[in-house]
């Protein structure tokens, strides 16, 4: 008997499974209306769930499940007990357990969003955990929240600065905060949104359909393009 | 006592044991927990009825590995000992076993949410484990209950497969089903920690006495069936609770 015969988190090449996508980011940025975007633009040509950290028991899952983006079924609440950093990145098993069960009453997925649940600018994604991450930070915040850094701003793979539309009202430079980011990002992607404006996120789905392409494209060759798939 | 007792008693080991409180939430929620007074009621309660029976079950649990000799690599010889049933944990005999086994968890677990809530934190054990400490018991367990083997059970059989011996085993299920609570309780009241620590030391010898209590080999039928009914109705209640932190 092996010891891991069916814990596919070990191999992420090997075992067919979907790109687990972690959202996090500050109170308020807009993770969850991404989480929602994400579902309405790409619901339509990926196989998609959803997993919620949420602070206070389904909030996040029941605006989603409000929102009519996606199957209910598909979006699993995980409760963190006082700790949404705690269930990303240092004790992950919960979060993993709400990803399998998914998978194993929808799958084969293409893509599982694990959103986490509002914390401050440290709280990253174990690798365990989340295959790419996507930090979300919003204008109201202060322009100069970029160059303060942090593991999250520095280290996602892709940073969204959301709620373009307020930078005018808070008095925030896009352009300092653009410039602040590359200069702590070393070169990884950073994309302004306004999600009430454009509710399809269409430079964030372009960016998410990619990694997943990539993805896939990893899996189906695992030894490089020549070698075909055993377990697609 | 295994240095890996450390490791397995150890909040830090992620195993989802942070989302859960234990009854702790909804007891501060309806105001039966205040302060650090009430708290240590709550625990000593909680040790002496819970607490007691995890522990006896995660001692029988650990014991049904060892008797195969599966003592997770102290490398001494383990003489079986206990009734005939009990013929190992793996194979066939062994998923009869832990079915055996998690069936009597149930008969003593009367909450349908702290059933579910004991199996989903056994079920996340099992998977964290099963890579901590790869050992074909543990896959024996996890496969014979596929929607999660409770908890105390899940625990006795990690102990095994760390080098735990049953006492060992006893002794972190007491512990654990007092840690938790207090944690809960310092997160949700903002008590002062080192306050609560203390409460926690104080109850050492009772941890002490628990883990005794249950070492003794017995038959499953005979572990013990101490009930708390006010800590089911509070995991009752505290599912229908609309804001909730932690999942019990």
């Amino acid at each position: 008997m092996s010891a891991n015969h069916d814990d596919r988190h070990d191999s992420p090449d090997s075992h067919g499974r979907a790109l687990r996508l972690g959202v996090g980011g500050p109170v308020g940025s807009g993770k969850t209306a991404l989480v929602a975007a994400l579902c309405r633009t790409l619901g339509p040509i990926l196989r998609l769930g959803v997993v919620t950290n949420d602070i206070y028991t389904t909030e996040d899952a029941d605006f989603l499940r409000k929102a009519g983006v996606l199957d209910h079924e598909r979006i699993v609440a995980v409760q963190t007990g006082c700790c949404p950093h705690t269930a990303i990145r240092d004790d992950i098993a919960a979060n993993l357990d709400a990803i399998e069960s998914l998978e194993e009453r929808f799958g084969p997925l293409d893509l599982v969003i694990v959103e986490s649940g509002g914390d401050n600018l440290t709280a990253t994604f174990s690798r365990g955990l989340a295959d790419q991450q996507i930090f979300v930070l919003d204008v109201s915040g202060g322009d100069k929240v970029p160059r303060k850094g942090g593991p999250g701003v520095t280290s996602a793979d892709l940073l969204v600065i959301n709620k373009t539309d307020l930078a005018k009202h808070v008095g925030a430079d896009l352009t300092v905060m653009s410039r602040d980011a590359a200069a702590v990002r070393d070169g990884k992607p950073v994309l302004f949104t306004s999600i009430r404006e454009v509710p399809q996120v269409y430079a964030v789905a372009e960016w998410v359909h990619g990694v997943v392409e990539a993805w896939a494209h990893a899996r189906e060759h695992p030894h490089g393009p020549a070698v075909p798939s055993t377990n697609a | 006592m295994n240095a890996a007792l450390l490791l397995l008693a150890d909040s830090r080991l992620p195993a989802g044991g942070h989302g859960h409180s234990g009854g702790a939430e909804e007891a501060v929620r309806m105001g039966a927990i205040t302060g650090p007074e009430d708290l240590a009621r709550f625990l000593r309660g909680r040790l002496a009825t819970t607490g007691l029976v995890a522990a006896a079950l995660a001692g029988a649990a650990c014991e049904l590995c060892t008797t195969e000799g599966l003592d997770g690599g102290t490398g001494q010889p383990i003489t079986p000992v206990g009734p005939s049933y009990r013929r190992g944990a793996t194979g066939e005999d062994g998923a009869r076993a832990w079915r055996g086994l998690d069936a009597e968890a149930d008969a003593r677990t009367a909450s349908p949410a702290q059933r579910s809530a004991s199996r989903t934190q056994g079920r996340l054990l099992l998977r964290s484990a099963r890579r901590i400490w790869p050992s074909a018991a543990l896959d024996a367990a996890a496969q014979a209950i596929p929607e999660g083997t409770h908890h105390p059970i899940a625990l006795g059989a990690v102990a095994a497969a760390a080098g735990c011996a049953p006492h060992d085993a006893a002794l972190a299920a007491a512990y654990t089903s007092i840690t938790g609570p207090a944690t809960a309780a310092v997160r949700l009241l903002g008590l002062d920690p080192v306050v609560v620590h203390r409460v926690l030391a104080g109850l050492v010898p009772d941890l002490e006495g628990v883990a005794r209590t249950t070492g003794a080999r017995t038959a499953w039928e005979d572990l013990p069936a101490h009930a708390a009914p006010a800590l089911d109705l509070l995991a009752e209640q505290h599912l229908r609770t609309e804001v909730r932190l932690f999942v019990s």
